[in-house]
């Protein structure tokens, strides 16, 4: 698999990744990936199961090892929302609990909890329910609230919408977009939604087994390019229906 | 040997204490999905009173350094080679367990697995208490860091927590509890009193505190309620604690919840 060029970003680089190899036994999940995002942008991380996208991110924040240069810029601090957790549904864990425990990791005020509630439009009274019996969409909320916690500079979110309706997947990416334009925070997500991606990325980074392609969503959300990365024909509806 | 006079007020506090660790340490271990591999564990300290004996030492001492010595092997191996923490308990585990059957034997071996009221001297007194308080000070302190971690690693990691050197302190302060108990109620049962009120709480408890808190006061109400009716029942004190502990365990299974 080849990387495309490092870019030259006009904007100052958030994160600058440089050669990255990832092997699992003698499985090369990852091999010399290159890629570089400016800060306060959106990339969009697109791409067929099983092609290390999930990866790519475990080695972006160190819970996997790797081959090659992840540079984050000075003063970083990366907020996490992880695909899927496996949560036990009787688990006596509050959403207040499990912000209350970031909050005092993070040195944050007690006050902070109820205004980062609001920012991500959860109810308190849904936080103070075990956590194990939110909806998929008030749980990835809840995971947006502890990763807004910790005050990140950039936010990985690892398909941010998968068990959500449509509805609230609009929802939640419209909440993204409304939290970078506040905070100017960098956002790098993973998705399957290329209408949404096409929408709200910046620039899309697409792995394969095959490889690898980078660029605005208007160059690589092409047919023939997303047949080529997918190995199939993909359909999705841009903002302009003409897709 | 069945006793059958209360034990003494400063054994009774030092068994409070350690059964108020044990609460604690059992609420976490509950919600890591540790509850065999806990009880598995405790039995790791059998070698150590072996050892302990033989040489003429204190057994709550070897027991300390064998808890020890097997904490940071299975810490080791987990870290090495990524094993499930709960197969790495069993294979040391079993060792330690067919190790400390060669080296003890009788009534050593039955007061070692199932503990004996005594009146702890000074220096005992002083490193019980100083351990329940290093083990409650590490969970309630830690505490946050433990919810997050058990949550997902992945968050633990991007929270700034050091999970493996977490992982690693919280198996030393679950080793340090068993040691406490030793000498009450023996490896076996300070292990299932560990994990059985916890249990418990984790059934009832619908947040995090509501849980400590009712493991902590099962694990106390059974030891105190257990000491003071063994010798009247003519029983053992330990296996009656932890008889106890399980009474409550499934009478609080009674109770319908609503998740």
């Amino acid at each position: 698999m080849s990387s495309p060029p490092l870019q030259q970003p006009l904007h100052p680089v958030a994160l600058a990744v440089e050669h990255l190899s990832v092997s699992f036994g003698r499985t090369r999940v990852i091999a010399d990936l290159s890629f570089a995002v400016p800060a306060g942008k959106t990339m969009a991380i697109i791409g067929p199961n099983g092609s290390g996208k999930t990866v790519l991110f475990k080695a972006l924040i160190g819970a996997v090892r790797a081959e090659g240069t992840i540079r984050w810029a000075p003063g970083t601090a990366i907020g996490y929302v992880p695909q899927k957790l496996d949560i036990e549904r009787d688990l006596p864990l509050t959403g207040f609990d499990f912000l209350n425990a970031k909050a005092d990791i993070a040195a944050a005020p007690r006050d902070a909890i109820p205004q980062t509630l609001a920012r991500v439009d959860l109810p308190e009274a849904v936080a103070r329910q075990p956590i194990g019996t939110l909806s998929g969409g008030q749980f990835q909320r809840l995971l947006l609230a502890f990763a807004l916690m910790g005050r990140p500079s950039v936010l990985l979110f690892d398909e941010p919408t998968a068990g959500v309706d449509e509805p609230g997947e609009e929802g939640i990416y419209a909440l993204f977009r409304r939290l970078q334009k506040a905070e100017g925070l960098t956002l790098l997500l993973i998705s399957h939604e290329l209408s949404l991606v096409y929408r709200y990325a910046d620039t899309v980074l697409c792995l394969s087994r095959r490889h690898t392609c980078m660029g605005p969503p208007l160059e690589i959300l092409t047919p023939e390019r997303l047949q080529d990365v997918y190995g199939q024909p993909m359909k999705y509806h841009d903002h302009n229906d003409n897709a | 040997m069945i006793t059958t006079t209360t034990p003494d007020a400063s054994a009774l506090l030092l068994a409070l204490a350690g059964s108020a660790a044990a609460g604690l340490v059992g609420s976490v271990a509950v919600l890591r999905r540790m509850a065999l591999a806990s009880d598995a564990m405790s039995h790791v300290a059998l070698p150590g009173v072996g050892l302990a004996i033989l040489l003429h030492l204190n057994p709550v001492l070897g027991a300390l350094a064998a808890l020890c010595v097997g904490t940071l092997l299975i810490w080791a191996v987990e870290h090495k080679t990524r094993l499930p923490t709960e197969a790495i308990i069993g294979v040391v585990f079993s060792a330690a367990l067919a190790i400390g059957s060669m080296l003890t034997s009788g009534d050593e071996l039955l007061e070692a697995l199932f503990g004996a009221p005594h009146t702890p001297g000074r220096t005992e007194l002083l490193l019980g208490f100083a351990a329940a308080a290093v083990v409650t000070v590490f969970i309630l302190r830690a505490q946050s860091r433990l919810v997050i971690t058990l949550v997902s690693e992945d968050l633990a990691i991007t929270a700034g927590i050091d999970v493996p050197r977490l992982n690693l302190l919280f198996l030393l302060a679950f080793s340090l509890t068993v040691a406490l108990g030793l000498r009450y109620l023996g490896v076996l049962l300070m292990g299932s009193l560990i994990i059985i009120p916890a249990a418990t709480a984790k059934h009832l408890a619908r947040s995090l505190r509501s849980m400590r808190a009712i493991a902590v006061v099962t694990a106390m109400a059974s030891t105190l309620i257990g000491t003071l009716a063994a010798p009247r029942l003519g029983l053992e004190t330990g296996p009656l604690i932890i008889t106890i502990a399980a009474g409550i365990f499934f009478v609080s299974l009674l109770k319908r919840t609503d998740r």
